[in-house]
């Protein structure tokens, strides 16, 4: 099977779906639709059926192909994954039909035709993939910057609200952040140049003697475009407004798999390219990463809106995901990598019931809504679920990832694993409470009328559950995957498990 | 008794400027004598025609580098022939959208809202002296870049500014303006080419000689005045720094661009900057390549000045043409990195650069031509709102041009971007590069806000339409963004083809 080009294929079929949907005629909203989720579950079955070719305990790049591009200035076509990225991009195509499915309708509201809102979404998946599957730091740039294009258009198209000014907001700010990466990248292809020949190849890239002074410069560049991206306090203010303006399913692939790209951004270039920067400012950004978890919990429990406070609980395990990295341990990081895949569905769980509510009531307001057990019972069991999920219940898959990042972090940095451990107590708090008011007590006027979920929303929302579910008590296939990578990279950068000590008894 | 030695002059060499030179003979021939119905098919038949052959004799002297083309005056080199090619092929797309009357006055010499222009335009006729002009114009303009003395240097630059000058005023409607953007134009210009000669005297007391290698051969001896040779430099750079629009000598750029018929914009903005950096890069790397350290400080800090003011102020302008304007003065700053770099990899982006930046530029203009209500076009940025709902694909093209200015991947400025800045680093050159990335950022701002403008905001009902293009401005309009789409996603030929030719020789 080594002669097929898993990944390029993967990578444009999504485009040959959105250039058929292109084809298509205008009217025609429902052919638009189909070809889409047909596009996006034939991508999922490849992604899967290319996954089940990994080799978990080769720690090489596997699915590599790599072809000149730019040869004057040494880039290349260049893409393999290891274990990390093949669970990202297996979040990505996963998710892909999961939203273009429970969205069906999502389209409708926008300022153009559904045919554009589902070209737009293919064009974003291939990008997805690229991203991830990108071994050349130019051709990850490209992919970085070039996926905000289409993002921009989504939210500004067909969300909600200040939908104008929220895309302008999230461009705006991913592309400040990509620039200084773009100064970062210009530096690492001046410096690769003095050291034996231009190149891109991230590999190659890791091996270069810099100094240090110029490697916390350049480790800056390419750590403030991945905060922005992920989203890390300060850098979060975007993610808020996007996520609120956007569609449900737009709000899904964004604080799902884009912003997943901070984090993957950062084990993967962060830590490989420059280590000694990482451990000058681990301090730092370990201190940010706790800021952002109880941050984002507290300012998660005042919203008083569905779509913010999802933003916000984001913005929390986000911190968790960043702490889980720079604890610089095993742990730490199968359990960042796992909570990255976690919080894709679990959040797109959250993210669709509060959609499918908000367009039945009108409103995303919390207070808008009351004793939907009795009104809905199958949604409000689906939204007491995904918030069960959200707050790391044991059971269910992002205990797992956030027990891990949690015991990572201890054994090195044992006062932030504390602290952060504060965010899970207010992890109740932000999810129980609004499920108290919208699910139980007395049924609030307006919600009487409300219709429970339909086949296709069941059908959409089922496989996040079961992933969810099975995952929360046999982690070990995505483990498995993650663990040798991990391994890996740590040992290369320099980083070793604290040993385990044990106190001597009767001292 | 010492004999006259007739001038050698390698005629095939020359042939592009000749050419071009006598396509425009031809067409102050036809407006003399030919009868005005047929004028303009046949002014443009010429045009386009003595266009295309100067572009194939280009093409077909691309190998034959000699120093002694014309006695020493003129060259052909590499970097030479991508620049007579780039400027022959924005000038051939210039002209698609001139070939578009509606735009131009039919008799310049009438007194704006004079009865006599009334009747010119009603009669239906049509400005056609636009396309001799036009040629002459890309004559200056081809022979800029390839001068190698400065006394060259100077005719190249009236050859190519004087024509400018009056087709600037040609405008059809806000006559009064385009007038005075053409006097304030001329006056400047004047004013800079006193500066460049100046510049010029100064220079030839230091070395003695007015060829550029001679000027670097006095530099490497050093045994000149210093003092001379300073502000030989300095003045000099201030009469070309004024053509490309550079801080603090823009000050003609957004009245020019805004009072000029488009299409002239189009071609102006686009042409002259090539040839303008053509000749700039010339006369750094040839002539003071040996002064680096003196003249890097101050390049350094009007690159800087450039790059910055012109984001900035383009953020507060309420006019398409203006915003471009000072967008075209911003790129004039990133475009200096690549003279600043003074390297192969800094001549090579900088071409690059030019071809791509140039494309694009036609492009947008192209676009701003179409959008019009019935007393003409229409630059008032308000008036734009909504333009993607009612012509989605005009909207799509503008914008995937403002995307090329702001430099995101997937398109030609990102790449001119990354190779001028990698090389500007390279060299040493750090702050123009940060400068230049946070300036880029801000410049994103107005760049997107435009977007925001066509398609995130509602159409407001005033009339404002976009007119079907003739086939001629739709051909040029589509080949500039197929080439800005074409140049993000696969410039390795068109890379590698500079990097293998561009080289001055000396």
């Amino acid at each position: 099977m080594s002669n097929v080009n898993w990944l390029t294929t993967l990578g444009i079929l999504p485009l040959l779906g959105a250039v058929f949907v292109a084809f298509l005629p205008k009217t025609n909203a429902l052919a638009a639709k189909r070809a889409a989720l047909a596009t996006t579950v034939f991508v999922a079955i490849a992604g899967i059926a290319m996954a089940t070719q990994f080799q978990r305990d080769n720690v090489d790049l596997q699915f590599v192909e790599s072809h000149s591009w730019i040869p004057t200035f040494g880039i290349n076509y260049a893409v393999g994954v290891d274990g990390i990225a093949l669970v990202l991009i297996l979040l990505s195509v996963l998710l892909a039909p999961i939203v273009v499915l429970a969205g069906w309708n999502e389209a409708s509201g926008g300022r153009w035709s559904a045919k554009t809102f589902y070209i737009l979404i293919l064009i974003l998946e291939t990008m997805m993939i690229g991203v991830f599957a990108a071994t050349d730091v130019f051709l990850f740039y490209v992919f970085f910057e070039a996926m905000l294009v289409p993002v921009y258009f989504l939210i500004g198209g067909f969300g909600t609200g200040k939908r104008s000014a929220a895309a302008v907001k999230f461009l705006l700010y991913s592309l400040f952040g990509g620039l200084l990466m773009l100064a970062s990248i210009i530096a690492l292809y001046v410096i690769s140049g003095e050291q034996g020949g231009h190149t891109f190849d991230t590999v190659t890239l890791s091996h270069l003697q810099i100094s240090s002074t110029t490697q916390n410069f350049l480790f800056l560049g390419f750590f403030i475009a991945f905060a922005i991206k992920a989203p890390l306090w300060p850098f979060h203010t975007w993610l808020p407004d996007a996520a609120d303006a956007a569609t449900p399913g737009t709000s899904v692939l964004l604080l799902g798999v884009l912003d997943k790209v901070g984090t993957f951004g950062m084990i993967r270039y962060c830590l490989t390219l420059f280590p000694d920067a990482t451990k000058t400012f681990t301090p730092v950004i370990l201190v940010l990463a706790v800021i952002s978890i109880i941050y984002g919990a507290f300012l998660a429990i005042g919203q008083t809106d569905f779509k913010r406070l999802i933003a916000f609980t984001s913005i929390s395990h986000f911190g968790f995901i960043t702490m889980g990295i720079f604890a610089m341990t095993t742990q730490g990081h199968s359990g960042a990598t796992l909570y990255m895949f976690n919080h894709g569905f679990s959040t797109a769980a959250l993210f669709l019931v509060a959609g499918w509510m908000a367009s039945r009531r009108g409103s995303s307001k919390i207070s808008d809504f009351g004793g939907l057990q009795r009104v809905t019972p199958v949604m409000a069991w689906v939204f007491f679920f995904a918030g069960m999920s959200s707050l790391a219940l044991p059971g269910l898959s992002s205990f797992v990832s956030e027990f891990l990042v949690l015991v990572g972090t201890y054994t090195r940095y044992p006062v932030a694993a504390i602290v952060g451990t504060f965010g899970i107590v207010l992890a109740a708090l932000y999810i129980l409470i609004p499920i108290q008011r919208s699910l139980h007590g007395p049924i609030m006027p307006g919600n009487e009328g409300l219709t429970d979920l339909n086949l296709r929303e069941k059908i959409a929302i089922a496989p996040v559950i079961a992933i969810i579910l099975v995952l929360g008590f046999y982690p070990s296939p995505l483990l498995n995957v993650i663990n040798p990578t991990v391994t890996h990279n740590l040992s290369v950068t320099g980083h070793t498990d604290p040993a385990p000590s044990i106190e001597k008894a009767g001292k | 008794m010492s004999s006259f030695t007739a001038p050698v002059l390698i005629y095939s060499l020359l042939a592009p400027i000749l050419i071009v030179l006598g396509g425009a003979v031809i067409g102050v021939m036809i407006e003399a004598f030919a009868s005005r119905k047929i004028r303009p098919v046949l002014q443009l038949s010429v045009t386009i025609g003595t266009l295309v052959l100067a572009f194939a004799q280009v093409w077909h002297i691309r190998h034959q580098e000699t120093a002694s083309a014309a006695m020493g005056s003129a060259v052909v080199d590499g970097a030479g022939v991508l620049m007579q090619g780039a400027i022959l092929f924005i000038a051939i797309l210039g002209v698609f959208l001139i070939a578009d009357q509606e735009n131009f006055t039919v008799i310049a010499a009438a007194v704006p809202g004079s009865e006599e222009e009334t009747q010119s335009i009603q009669s239906g006729e049509q400005l056609t002296e636009v396309y001799p002009l036009t040629l002459f114009a890309v004559a200056g303009m081809m022979l800029f870049p390839v001068s190698t003395d400065l006394i060259t240097l100077f005719v190249a630059l009236e050859m190519l500014s004087l024509p400018l000058y009056l087709m600037a005023g040609l405008s059809r409607r806000r006559r009064l303006m385009s007038q005075e953007a053409a006097l304030k134009y001329f006056l400047l210009g004047a004013f800079s080419s006193a500066f460049f000669l100046f510049g010029a005297a100064y220079l030839y007391g230091y070395a003695g000689t007015v060829s550029l290698s001679g000027i670097g051969a006095a530099i490497t001896a050093a045994n000149g005045n210093t003092v001379f040779l300073l502000i030989g430099i300095a003045f000099l750079s201030v009469g070309l720094l004024f053509k490309i629009g550079a801080v603090p000598f823009h000050a003609w750029t957004p009245d020019v661009y805004q009072g000029a018929p488009t299409p002239i914009t189009a071609f102006m903005a686009a042409a002259t900057k090539i040839a303008a950096f053509g000749a700039l890069l010339r006369i750094f790397y040839v002539g003071f390549e040996n002064a680096y350290w003196d003249w890097r400080p101050l390049i350094t800090v009007i690159a800087i000045i450039t790059m910055l003011f012109g984001s900035v102020v383009a953020i507060a302008q309420r006019d398409i043409k203006r915003m471009l304007a000072y967008s075209s003065i911003a790129h004039a700053g990133f475009l200096l990195a690549g003279v600043l770099a003074l390297s192969k990899a800094g001549l090579d982006a900088s071409i690059f650069y030019l071809i791509a930046y140039g494309v694009a530029t036609l492009g947008a203009f192209g676009v701003v031509t179409l959008v019009r209500d019935s007393s003409g076009e229409i630059t008032d940025l308000n008036r734009w709102a909504g333009l993607g709902k009612r012509s989605p694909f005009v909207a799509t093209l503008f914008a995937t041009f403002l995307l090329a200015f702001a430099g995101i991947p997937l398109t030609s400025g990102f790449i001119g971007k990354f190779s001028i800045f990698s090389a500007a680093y390279e060299n040493g050159n750090k702050s123009v590069v940060i400068v230049g990335v946070l300036s880029s950022a801000i410049a994103a701002y107005f760049y997107i806000r435009v977007i925001v403008l066509m398609f995130f905001s509602d159409p407001v009902e005033d009339g404002t339409s976009v007119i079907i293009p003739s086939f001629l401005t739709r051909l040029s309009i589509v080949t500039a963004f197929a080439i800005t789409i074409f140049l993000g996603l696969f410039p390795a030929p068109l890379l590698n083809f500079i990097s293998s030719t561009a080289i001055f020789i000396r």
